[in-house]
């Protein structure tokens, strides 16, 4: 289980990132949810898409990627929504390495996702607690 | 007229150097065959046996010795004696990472410590003078050669070592210091932090340097007279052959006149080996004459530069060499270190990285830098920051333990380095070193 995310590594340049978005929009990816992590000299672009495979194909020709498994999680729409999900993670002894929201749509609801140090262990305590996450099939079409 | 530390060798006729010299070489050869296996395998290789060897003009019959020799004879190949009569060793870095050890007997020693008491004494040096010396201490020649020639004239030696700019100042003012022994750079970087606390040129005692271990142009001599006030010296020398002191300045400031009673050079043609007529333009190559615990033969230098026997007007008869003008190799000197590509090239590979890299040096503030650049794999591409950050940081130190000096590490993705023609460009050097 768990969803697979891109990440490219990106030069702190005008104009490189705005070329890697140009081109899988060119190439028809939808991307569902994204995050950049920042430094001084290169940034990192961490994508969901409807399409891991191909996004990896596109995107590795011109750049450094790296593709690992991430856990999207399920927010209720109420106060301590992601306390409880953090809390889970946090008893369990899995480190949060980062994490970022996105809303898909408003039928399909707000999600967390979270790069952890050990997805299985975190993938099987979710599901435990009953707090839904994604796969890979639910994001081809949202 | 100039002053000599040991006049009548600094002042000798050609005939009586030339005599000298070809009573040195032909005991040198012998010794360094009969305890050399090395290079004894190098001269039967050739042909050449000890009793061809009669004088100097003979020397271009010897096999060259490279830094590639010194690399495959490490560490005691080239050790022409006994350890027990040894007493020290210097080291510089080699081109991939195995360094170049020299040894010295007490002979040797004392052999080089005159060398740079010649070049203080040039340079206005007295056992009346303060010598503050600020190159590193340690395996670098640079501090203990001057630093022994200091002694050898009797100055009060400042043992300062390298760095800490504000000590430098401090005992400079306080102890009145007349004489600065340290890279161009670092002497330049004195000059501008003086001034920053606002002292005027003439504040300071100071009246000549001996400046070296990397190249600088006129220009920069100017400047560094003008802020520190006072004349600056060229001196010139190579762990191999000893350290500095190989050669040095007179108050024609024109040339670095070579201690030709220990030192034989030769001017050759880099791509082809020949020997040079006398006033070309070509690689030095060095012949120590009487130094017993590592004595290398016909040493091929890499600097490139032009010997003149025109008189001096300082009196001294031996023959002087310009300022290298430049490498017959990639050797770059960073800091006064000497960095090759080729060992830049072996941390990144023993790290993990691809052999894409792209060196670029620099000189802000009058001091070197020296940035990596580096095409990143998608085996050490992480999503983590954190994980890239220590990567970079882990590279850094391990291009510090091979190199002596430590780069800034830039992470670039594939095929950014610029090609040209098909073959990356390694180094791109942005100081101006030459005139």
């Amino acid at each position: 289980m768990a969803i697979h995310q891109i990440s490219v590594f990106v030069q702190n340049k005008p104009g490189k990132l705005v070329g890697i978005i140009e081109e899988l929009a060119n190439k028809g990816i939808n991307i569902r949810a994204s995050s950049i992590a920042d430094t001084a000299e290169f940034g990192i672009f961490r994508l969901i898409t409807n399409d891991f495979d191909k996004t990896r194909e596109i995107l590795s020709e011109n750049n450094v990627t790296n593709v690992t498994r991430v856990i999207a999680a399920k927010m209720e729409d109420k106060p301590g929504a992601l306390y409880r999900v953090v809390d889970a993670l946090s008893e369990a002894g899995i480190n949060i390495e980062y994490m970022y929201a996105f809303t898909a749509s408003e039928t399909f609801g707000a999600y967390v996702v979270f790069r952890v140090d050990d997805v299985d262990a975190a993938q099987k305590l979710l599901d435990e607690k009953g707090i839904a996450t994604l796969n890979d099939e639910d994001i081809l079409d949202m | 007229m100039g002053n000599y530390y040991q006049p009548e060798i600094e002042t000798a006729s050609r005939e009586e150097i030339l005599a000298i010299q070809n009573e040195k070489i032909v005991k040198q050869v012998k010794h360094v065959y009969e305890n050399v296996k090395y290079y004894r395998d190098l001269m039967d290789e050739k042909g050449v046996k000890p009793e061809d060897i009669k004088g100097v003009d003979d020397i271009k019959k010897l096999p060259f010795l490279t830094k590639a020799d010194l690399r495959e004879a490490y560490p005691y190949g080239l050790l022409a004696t006994d350890l027990k009569n040894c007493v020290r060793i210097q080291s510089t870095s080699g081109t991939t990472g195995k360094r170049v050890v020299a040894f010295y007997t007490q002979g040797d020693i004392d052999l080089w410590e005159e060398c740079c008491a010649r070049a203080i004494v040039a340079a206005g040096g007295t056992n009346e003078d303060v010598c503050q010396v600020c190159y590193g201490y340690g395996l670098f020649t640079g501090g203990p050669g001057l630093n022994g020639g200091s002694h050898k004239v009797g100055c009060l030696t400042l043992p300062m070592s390298s760095g800490n700019t504000e000590r430098q100042i401090q005992f400079m003012m306080d102890l009145k210091s007349t004489i600065l022994c340290c890279t161009p750079s670092y002497a330049a970087y004195i000059g501008e932090t003086l001034a920053e606390h606002g002292y005027k040129p003439e504040d300071n005692s100071l009246k000549a340097g001996l400046f070296g271990a990397e190249p600088w142009t006129e220009e920069m001599r100017r400047n560094i007279e003008k802020t520190l006030g006072i004349k600056a010296y060229d001196i010139y020398g190579l762990t191999e052959t000893s350290g500095p002191g190989v050669s040095f300045e007179c108050c024609e400031q024109s040339g670095m006149h070579i201690n030709e009673d220990h030192f034989y050079a030769e001017i050759i043609d880099p791509e082809t080996g020949e020997v040079l007529p006398e006033g070309s333009k070509g690689e030095l190559v060095f012949t120590s004459l009487d130094k017993e615990a590592f004595p290398l033969l016909r040493y091929r230098t890499r600097d490139i530069c032009v010997l003149s026997r025109k008189k001096c007007s300082c009196g001294r008869t031996h023959v002087k060499m310009s300022k290298p003008m430049g490498r017959s190799d990639d050797m770059m000197i960073i800091r006064g270190v000497n960095v090759f590509p080729s060992q830049i090239e072996t941390v990144l590979l023993n790290e993990g990285y691809t052999p894409n890299y792209q060196i670029v040096v620099d000189r802000v503030n009058n001091s070197d830098t020296l940035d990596i650049y580096v095409e990143l794999s998608p085996e050490q591409f992480s999503d983590i920051v954190s994980v890239n950050q220590s990567k970079e940081k882990q590279l850094e130190g391990a291009m510090r333990t091979m190199l002596g000096i430590g780069p800034r590490i830039h992470l670039v993705p594939p095929k950014t380095i610029v090609r040209s023609e098909g073959k990356a460009v390694r180094v791109i050097d942005n100081r101006k070193l030459h005139d």
